[in-house]
């Protein structure tokens, strides 16, 4: 077979990777220059050293990483020492991600992260750190493409609604490929409503502060700190809580926005002629996803109970072969509108109507499960609401403010209620629709023919309740999604109707009939031929 | 179960594991609850706080059940059955686990032995899948029986080749 030849990583990978790592060596440098007294000469090798280490480690990187995609496998070697290769063979690729940082744009690179099927997340992924953004998109192209797909029938696509509503941005190569979705700016309301920009901006103000400290400047001496604290001091406390609070809130809203626009940013979500699922996002740290579209599993709506008060949710993919952390979670749209996540969840299950997936309406579970979301949240708000009667008789300065324990008994009750009316599941002609929860409210689409098994939990509770939870197994993301308290006669039929005959079955009538017929103490022999 | 007379119910697997595996889950049984009991003998031997005395025999009791009722209770319900289309089981003791795998989705499977299931002569069979979710197990099987199911397992699913994702 005629191999083709090893390639290297882009050398100018070696600017981007000597400028990435300058932070470094400037805390090295300063380290050395204030650390070190007196000898010069230990200061200049100090400031010769550290920048040649830095540009010897990326040469070495160049001149060891290669890399070559043959007819039947694609090839790393790295190590100067620790020689390593490793090899991938290509029909195992799932998916290709492209992701270019501000530095490395300004260059014209792109990080490239070839995953597998396997669920460990390292061994399964080759990264290239980087290559031309061009060398990127040619493989992504080259191993995602594996025409003919059966999906790509031109049946199925023309079956489907071709026009998305809004404008094409931009005048990329949009032909042949198919629009999903788009950014609207509208969405920008849902920005506020989610952890993201909270979790950013303490990490922006923790490393704020971390470096204020370091530089040695105290925010607590700084003369405008003091002039607020000053104000706040002065003004009666409620308004000053209501003034700190107020501040804390805009803040985080106008951070989640930020945190929004330069992660979704020219988001486009496509599906390419090549049979793939492509999402591209982001404004300064640019990112393209590709799922192949045999991958897809399903799709899953959640809402967080604030992003469900204000009409919002998620969307994201079900597949193997992505590895969780790298695809956030297979997002593929930013928080919209609720109607917009079950459309973008139907048309990337290549269906025409929400209502044969994420959007169907739900069997609901019986009574009993209801009993059981009561019991669930109500005991132990009871308990709570208990010893904080009994911390109020011991301790008298806290009697007066006891009763408000009180409130967390509707607000459970309520919480409870939720639960049974979003629990429920759905068999669509492709899809089962699994429905849960209240702090999240999940809708679960799962392919049919995804499913790889199936399990029945029963604790003594539900025994006695008569009620049994499933286990839907699938090959991809979660491993499993449950069904849970169903009754057992419902349990039955839902496996048997999506795989006839799979679970055999009987009248619990018969059942010391069963058990009495069976070869008791000896070891049967499988009815197999 | 009132309201489900009409109703249907998973058959129970055909087979019941090897009554050795009852030996196997006491022995098992006893060595956990010496686990649990032991530290508090000698804690109990260093002092005598009367709390320590409520919970080892607390401990003693329970540790007592465990090892009575446990096995044979296990032995009661657990049972498998595997033919050309599926693998079938149900498993627990209070916590009741029935688990079906049809074969075109199966893709290793594998037989266990530790060392007190060979003191036994029994075996795990394990049928994997592509799921992150665990596989199927067939535990306290005669470990001849295990082998000879395992070659049918293997001979069917080759048969039977396709991407079991």
């Amino acid at each position: 077979m005629n191999e083709p030849a090893w390639r290297r990583l882009d050398v100018r990978m070696l600017a981007v990777f000597s400028l990435s790592e300058v932070g470094a060596v400037v805390v090295v440098l300063f380290i050395m220059l204030i650390g070190s007294r007196g000898d010069g000469a230990w200061q200049l090798i100090g400031a010769v050293l550290a920048p040649s280490a830095l540009v010897t480690h990326g040469l070495l990187r160049w001149l060891t990483v290669r890399y070559r995609v043959g007819v039947e496998r694609i090839e790393l070697r790295s190590g100067l020492l620790n020689r390593q290769v490793r090899s991938v063979p290509r029909d195992r690729v799932r998916t290709v991600d492209l992701t270019s940082s501000p530095l490395h744009r300004l260059f014209g690179l792109s990080v490239v992260e070839i995953g597998t099927g396997s669920s460990t997340a390292k061994d399964g992924r080759l990264h290239l750190n980087a290559v031309a953004t061009k060398e990127g998109e040619r493989l992504r192209r080259e191993l995602l493409d594996r025409s003919p797909i059966a999906w790509a029938k031109p049946t199925a696509l023309s079956a489907l609604p071709t026009s998305v509503p809004g404008t094409l941005p931009g005048s990329g190569p949009v032909r042949e490929s198919h629009l999903v979705a788009t950014l609207r700016l509208s969405w920008l309301r849902f920005a506020p409503l989610t952890t993201a920009g909270l979790v950013a901006l303490s990490a922006v103000f923790g490393t704020g502060f971390k470096l204020a400290d370091d530089v040695g400047v105290r925010l607590g001496d700084l003369d405008a700190v003091h002039r607020v604290g000053d104000r706040l001091g002065a003004a009666p406390l409620w308004l000053a809580v209501v003034a700190l609070t107020l501040g804390v809130l805009v803040v985080v809203a106008l951070g989640s926005m930020a945190v929004y626009l330069e992660g979704w940013w020219g988001y486009r979500l496509t599906r390419e002629p090549d049979g793939t699922l492509r999402l591209r996002r982001g404004l300064l740290t640019t990112r393209s996803l590709s799922i192949e579209q045999r991958r897809m599993r399903g799709a899953e709506v959640a809402e967080s109970l604030l992003l469900r008060l204000f009409g919002g949710a998620r969307c994201a993919a079900v597949s193997t072969g992505l590895d969780a952390k790298a695809t956030s979670h297979g997002a593929l749209l930013p928080p919209a509108p609720l109607a917009e996540a079950h459309r973008v969840a139907a048309q990337v299950l290549l269906l025409g109507d929400p209502a044969d997936a994420t959007g169907a309406a739900l069997d609901q579970h019986p009574p009993a499960a209801l009993r059981r979301r009561l019991i669930r949240t109500l005991l132990p708000t009871v308990i709570v609401v208990a010893s904080a009667w009994w911390l109020a008789t011991t301790v008298p300065q806290l009697a007066p403010a006891w009763p408000a324990a009180l409130l967390a008994l509707p607000l459970a009750a309520l919480l409870g209620l939720d639960r049974y009316r979003n629990l429920g599941h759905a068999l669509r002609p492709e899809y089962l629709v699994i429905g849960q929860g209240s702090l999240i409210r999940r809708r679960v689409a799962l392919q049919r023919r995804g499913i790889i098994g199936w399990r029945l939990r029963q604790s003594v509770v539900q025994r006695l309740a008569g009620l049994v939870t499933v286990d839907v197994v699938t090959a991809a993301s979660a491993g499993r999604y449950s069904v849970v308290d169903l009754s057992m006669d419902a349990a039955v039929h839902l496996v048997n109707e999506v795989n006839p005959g799979l679970l055999p079955t009987r009248h619990p009538t018969n059942l010391s009939a069963d058990l009495t017929n069976d070869q008791e103490g000896r070891f049967a022999e499988p009815t197999l031929s | 179960m009132t309201a489900i007379e009409t109703s249907m119910a998973p058959r129970p697997p055909r087979h019941r594991v090897n009554p050795r595996a009852l030996r196997w889950w006491t022995v098992q049984a006893a060595l956990t609850s010496a686990a649990a009991l032991l530290p508090q003998l000698v804690a109990l031997e260093l002092s005598d706080a009367r709390w320590l005395v409520v919970t080892t025999s607390v401990t003693a009791c329970l540790a007592a059940a465990y090892v009575l009722i446990m096995p044979s209770w296990r032995y009661r319900v657990h049972r498998w059955e595997a033919d050309e289309h599926a693998v079938y089981t149900l498993a627990g003791w209070l916590h009741l686990e029935w688990r079906v795998v049809p074969i075109s989705r199966i893709q290793t499977i594998d037989i266990e032995r530790t060392l007190l299931q060979r003191l036994f002569g029994l075996a795990t069979v394990t049928v994997t899948t592509a799921s992150a979710a665990g596989p199927v197990r067939i535990v306290g099987l005669d470990a001849q029986e295990a082998d000879r199911l395992v070659r049918r397992l293997t001979a069917i699913t080759q048969a039977d080749r396709g991407d079991a994702t």
